[in-house]
């Protein structure tokens, strides 16, 4: 399981960015990038997020 | 473009934080490069764009009408059952603008390259370059090529999506419950009574431990935007679309841009400086923790970091004991404010709506616009305590 990014959803303000204990995602301009082997499945950017642009999928 | 490898200073980001850090270094004499990775300076903005004149003060500008594009002179609180607070502040200067942030971020910008600074957009950073456990300069991805830059002194203002602090080994994760999940759209043939007064709606059901704002931007223009608490379930897009669905003077308003951001209103982080490096804004979470606005506390602290930085550089001393001066005088300036305030925070959101009501019913609004700056909380504390004594068990502990 690890987050997914939503690209018709996002509007890249960062925002899960801010809240990953890991930092397993970053912003490039106007794309989110999401590192699987970081990722430790733990839903804090699926909260956060102001659009609900990132799931946590299999 | 090509850009010198060796500089005094690189600042990473391009916001109003980095922009006024770099201006100061290179009015100093710095040899000053910003680095973006965005293409644009100021877009897509984060921001309500509310701006008070001590803040514009602070830059040295005057209000242009290319980026002031509404006065303001105070607010309308109103609670969630409907009563409206009104707060008149014209009389005791606390005014302000509705800003138009990219402009304005972009005549930021001007004004550090007119004094020196130089600006590569479309950059990213994506590593530190360190030795001897200090940063020497910074890894960047442009044009499909990973490039080295190095620099006396790094300054990371890359807002609140930082990776460059927890590159320096600095923890910046901010923990759900203290950061707010923003979102906005910017409007266009919206009625608005007053445009000299910013619209603040709270509830439970509006907008969980934050508010909805409608800030006009002229005579129908407005930012109509929301802020929850970071761990809610639901989004903050679902808070505010329902919203505006259920008021009718939104029928005819349509949207003609759309925001969304996370807001820190947390406290700084502990730590604010490294070797070789200093780290300020959003990315340092100086923000204020009770309405989330925090474009001037990020150009105040590209000041004072500038201020030390272009000292120590001249003394050949960037040691993070060194650099200590910039978080110390922070501290100074604007710590125990911000420590205030967040308390103010933390006892605003153990209110329920019916607290809410008493309060606007039983507090001065003189006292209300004060809290802003982490002041008046016990005469609030009080009055609530005074009308529902329930409250006492909770509330004594803010009178401390
Ligand atoms: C919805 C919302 C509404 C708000 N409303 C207001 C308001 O009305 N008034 C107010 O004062 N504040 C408001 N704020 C807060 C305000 O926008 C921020 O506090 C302010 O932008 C902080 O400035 P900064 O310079 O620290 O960072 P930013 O403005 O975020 O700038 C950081 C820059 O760094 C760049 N960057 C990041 N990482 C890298 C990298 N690795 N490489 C290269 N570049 C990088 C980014 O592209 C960005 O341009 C609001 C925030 C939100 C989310
Ligand atoms: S918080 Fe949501 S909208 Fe913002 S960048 Fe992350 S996924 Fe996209
Ligand atoms: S689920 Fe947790 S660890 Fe994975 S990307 Fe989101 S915040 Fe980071």
């Amino acid at each position: 399981m690890v987050a997914v990014n939503n690209r018709e959803k996002c509007l890249y303000c960062g925002g899960c960015v801010s809240v990953c204990p890991v930092m397993a995602i970053e912003l490039k301009e106007t794309q989110i990038v999401i590192d699987k082997d970081k990722c430790i499945n733990c839903g804090a950017c699926v909260r956060v997020c102001p659009v609900g642009a990132m799931e946590v999928k299999k | 473009m090509k850009y010198d490898k060796e500089w005094d200073v690189i600042v990473v980001g391009a916001g109003p934080g980095g922009s006024k850090c770099a201006h100061e270094f290179a009015k100093r004499g710095m040899k000053t490069l910003v680095i973006d990775k965005k293409q644009e300076i100021g877009a897509p903005k984060r921001c309500g764009e509310g701006l008070s004149m001590r803040w514009i003060r602070i830059t040295g500008q005057k209000p242009n009408p290319k980026w002031a594009l509404q006065e303001i002179r105070g607010a309308v609180l109103i609670s969630p059952r409907g009563k409206k607070v009104v707060i008149d502040t014209s009389k005791t200067g606390q005014t302000g603008y509705i800003i138009e942030r990219k402009m304005w971020e972009k005549e930021l910008a001007a004004e550090a390259i007119r004094s020196g600074a130089k600006y590569m957009l479309k950059a990213n950073v994506i590593d530190l370059i360190k030795e001897d456990d200090t940063v020497k300069g910074v890894v960047v991805e442009r044009d499909g090529k990973e490039e080295q830059y190095f620099s006396k002194i790094v300054i990371a203002a890359d807002g609140v999506d930082s990776r460059i602090a927890r590159m320096a080994g600095i923890q910046t994760t901010i923990p759900l419950t203290e950061c707010d999940s923003g979102y906005q759209y910017e409007m266009a043939n919206v009625p608005i009574e007053d445009p000299y007064k910013m619209e603040l709606y709270f509830g439970k059901e509006v907008a969980p431990r934050g508010y909805i704002w409608v800030f006009p931007k002229g005579k129908d223009i407005a930012n109509v935007g929301i802020g929850i608490i970071g761990s809610s379930e639901k989004t903050a897009k679902f808070y505010l679309d329902r919203w505006l669905e259920n008021n009718s003077r939104f029928k005819d308003a349509s949207i003609i841009e759309i925001n969304a951001g996370v807001i820190p209103v947390c406290a700084p982080i502990e730590t604010m400086v490294a070797n070789g490096l200093m780290v300020i804004g959003d990315a340092a979470r100086m923000i204020n923790p009770i309405h989330g606005g925090g474009i001037g506390s990020a150009m105040e602290a590209g000041i004072i970091a500038a201020e030390v930085g272009a000292n120590a550089i001249r003394e050949g001393d960037v040691t993070r004991d060194r650099l200590m001066e910039y978080q110390k005088r922070w501290h100074e300036v604007r710590g125990k404010e911000f420590e205030r305030i967040l308390k103010v925070r933390k006892f605003f959101e153990k209110l329920s709506d019916e607290q809410m009501e008493i309060i606007a019913d039983a507090v001065d609004p003189k006292v209300l616009v004060e809290l802003g700056h982490g002041k008046g909380l016990a005469t609030v504390v009080k009055a609530l305590i005074k009308a529902s004594p329930s409250a006492a068990k909770f509330a004594m502990s803010f009178l401390k």
